[in-house]
């Protein structure tokens, strides 16, 4: 059997006892930087980036393989990742702003969620209380005859989250479009230090309150990994249901908010009734409308009863009726494809470069999708497609959510018909460990990694949001896209703000 | 299309508009003097601010403008800037972050004005209390008239907070 280039960059380092279910090494800078040139060569892709107190750590993707590297920064400085694969720079800026680790060699040194607001410096790391007028922020710059600039946020026109865009136009046409994050910052991390598992698991499905399911089951087998605890058949197949009920609701919302950015309110009004169907199956059958708080470490809080099954066997009946004429509308709409069909087109190049998940990256030829690649069960045992595109427009990722409601809606009905009966949760033992999870949400995979103490409390929580790796794609699809196109390609992405300023 | 169009005239979804609670309408009615009444009559324009929430809030603030909730019937609109608002919507529990730009919000906002802060981390910080990063709480920053607790609210207890300030407006 040949080695992959991630189990040699494993094997060079030492291995870390108690990290599961995937390995993680300690290992040198010159292995570090091995594995820099591999991800720069895109061999490996990058699925976080994080440090603890002096380690940073790097989770790195090969095919379907996953594995960690760790480096002790015993000077506060680590080779750049950055620096030769771009990706990563946000993250080294989030890294220098709560820890103080410094990334050697990066290029763009600004920092990216500290606004100089906190009162308080590297507040994981050797916290220094500050305070003073913020510093003031260097946007990246374009020159030429006639080009203006566009401030937008972090108020926005709309009921949006709190970011600020900074365009450079000519005209109509976009020329440099920067954003500037942070503004959500909530100090997640900070918090989930010394937490308990139950105060953890809130936190965790706060990140980003569209994806509260995908995080708390994120987190949740986390956890379970750190201390090798099995969760019961049945508590499983409760959070599929509950992860693809949260996919459809995101998806309906997504698409009719699309259309309705290209002023076609008609599909948003429709949508949204669909949307709106399945938050009322989710508060009458689990007793919350968002779903959350319903999974927690060692299985879920709440059951499917059998008259819950027969109102979501109508619900399923209704989106199937509703849904197609929706999509056929869509679909012959000459004007409204106008707008979609070549808006916003994201570059295969780039997206093998960034690796985003979710509908931005396979409606740009990546496939990656964590339920088919990890196959977390209860997946490894449900028949799905994985729908993608290759065109990386506003279109292609319009069809992508549209493909992906049809499977999700095949994957409750398999659900379904095979739910086991037993358990719906177990204690998780207080034990010390490290788990890592890797969780396909709506919009991508989040990647949650825990440490715990021995007492069974959070020692160390990292939760990466997919938006880390679109919110850069962003920047780069709306260049030579007119002024107007904004709120489409940034609807069609639909990146999460809360959830990346953590 | 044109059957989608006609079959949307098909009943509509739109729910009977919910209950006051006892003693909502009078609390805000103090809140909300004479002559800011007559010069709003029933409409108020109301600009969302969302001052670093997961999120959840804004989802279930989109849902009232959905067919079931349908907040434009009662003269209720979300308005683009804080210049054309009377009502401040604010969700989040106030990131230091964003504490400057919710007072600069506020500030744009002519006279007479509201605030209603939405959910459990607008009232004290909810969950993300005591962090570096947050204020804790819009009354920190601005004056709260009206509170809706929640996490989130449903959309069915922002409406019935809303049409307790229009009542009180009338």
């Amino acid at each position: 059997m040949t080695v992959t280039q991630l189990q040699a960059l494993i094997g060079a380092g030492k291995a870390v006892e108690n990290h599961r279910p995937v390995p993680r090494a300690i290992v040198s800078e010159s292995t570090w930087r091995e594995a820099i040139g591999a991800l720069a060569a895109e061999r490996c892709s990058l699925l976080g980036l994080w440090a603890t107190p002096g380690t940073v750590h790097m989770a790195v993707c090969e095919g379907s393989e996953i594995g960690v590297l760790s480096l002790d920064c015993a000077d506060g400085h680590f080779p750049s990742v950055g620096a030769r694969h771009p990706p990563a720079i946000r993250l080294e800026r989030a890294i220098a702003d709560l820890t103080g680790l410094e990334a050697a060699g990066a290029q763009d040194v600004r920092p990216w969620l500290d606004h100089g607001k906190w009162g308080v410096r590297r507040p994981l790391g050797d916290r220094i209380e500050t305070d003073g007028p913020p510093p003031p922020y260097p946007f990246l710059t374009a020159e030429g005859a006639g080009l203006h600039q566009i401030p937008v946020g972090p108020v926005h026109a709309g009921v949006i989250e709190p970011g600020h865009f900074r365009f450079t136009a000519n005209g109509e046409t976009v020329v440099r479009l920067e954003e500037r994050l942070g503004y959500a910052h909530k100090g997640i991390e900070a918090l989930m230090a010394g937490a308990d598992l139950e105060r953890a698991a809130k936190l965790a499905g706060r990140v980003s309150g569209d994806s509260t399911v995908a995080y708390a089951l994120a987190f949740a087998r986390a956890v379970e990994a750190a201390t090798d605890c099995d969760v019961p058949p049945r508590a499983l197949y409760l959070r599929a249901l509950m992860a693809e009920l949260e996919r459809i609701a995101n998806h309906l919302g997504d698409i009719g908010a699309i259309c309705n950015d290209a002023a076609f309110a008609i599909m948003l009004a429709h949508c949204a009734v669909l949307r709106e169907r399945v938050l009322r199956f989710a508060a009458d059958a689990f007793g919350h409308r968002l779903m959350m708080d319903r999974i927690v470490p060692g299985g879920v809080g709440t059951d499917l009863g059998a008259e819950d099954v027969t109102a979501l066997r109508g619900l399923i009946k209704t989106i199937r009726r509703d849904f197609p004429r929706l999509v056929q509308l869509y679909d012959r709409t000459a004007s409204l494809q106008d707008r979609t069909v070549g808006t916003g087109h994201l570059r295969p190049e780039l997206a093998r470069r960034f690796a985003p998940g979710g509908f931005v990256g396979r409606s740009a030829g990546r496939s990656f999708d964590a339920r088919m690649t990890v196959a977390y069960p209860p997946y490894d045992a449900l028949e799905f497609a994985v729908p993608t595109r290759a065109e990386g427009d506003v279109n292609a990722r319009v069809w992508v959510r549209i493909e992906e409601v049809e499977q999700s809606l095949g994957i409750i009905e398999q659900i379904l018909a095979s739910l086991p009966a037993g358990d719906l949760i177990r204690d998780i033992p207080a034990r010390g460990g490290e788990g890592l999870a890797l969780v396909e949400g709506f919009r991508g995979e989040v990647l949650a990694w825990v440490r715990l103490s021995d007492d069974g409390t959070l020692a160390h929580c990292h939760l990466r949001d997919p938006s880390w790796f679109q919110w850069p794609l962003l920047e780069a699809v709306i260049e030579d896209n007119i002024v107007a196109d904004f709120p489409l390609c940034n609807k069609s992405f639909n990146c999460s703000y809360s959830g990346h300023d953590l | 299309m044109r059957k989608t169009l006609l079959d949307s005239l098909r009943g509509p979804l739109t729910e009977t508009p919910p209950l006051l609670r006892d003693g909502e309408a009078a609390d805000l009615a103090r809140a909300v003097d004479r002559v800011a009444r007559r010069r709003l009559g029933r409409s108020l324009a109301i600009r969302e601010v969302d001052a670093g929430s997961c999120n959840g809030c804004e989802l279930e603030i989109h849902a009232l403008s959905n067919a079931f909730y349908d907040l434009q019937r009662f003269g209720l609109n979300f308005v683009a800037s804080p210049r054309h608002a009377d009502v401040l919507m604010v969700t989040g529990p106030v990131t230091t972050n964003m504490r400057e730009a919710l007072e600069r919000t506020y500030n744009a906002t002519p006279n007479p004005k509201w605030v209603m802060a939405v959910g459990g981390c607008a009232l004290d910080g909810g969950i993300f209390a005591g962090s570096y990063a947050v204020v804790g709480g819009v009354g920190e920053v601005v004056p709260v008239d009206i509170h809706i607790p929640g996490c989130p609210p449903p959309p069915a207890d922002i409406l019935r907070g809303l049409i307790a300030l229009l009542e009180a407006a009338r």
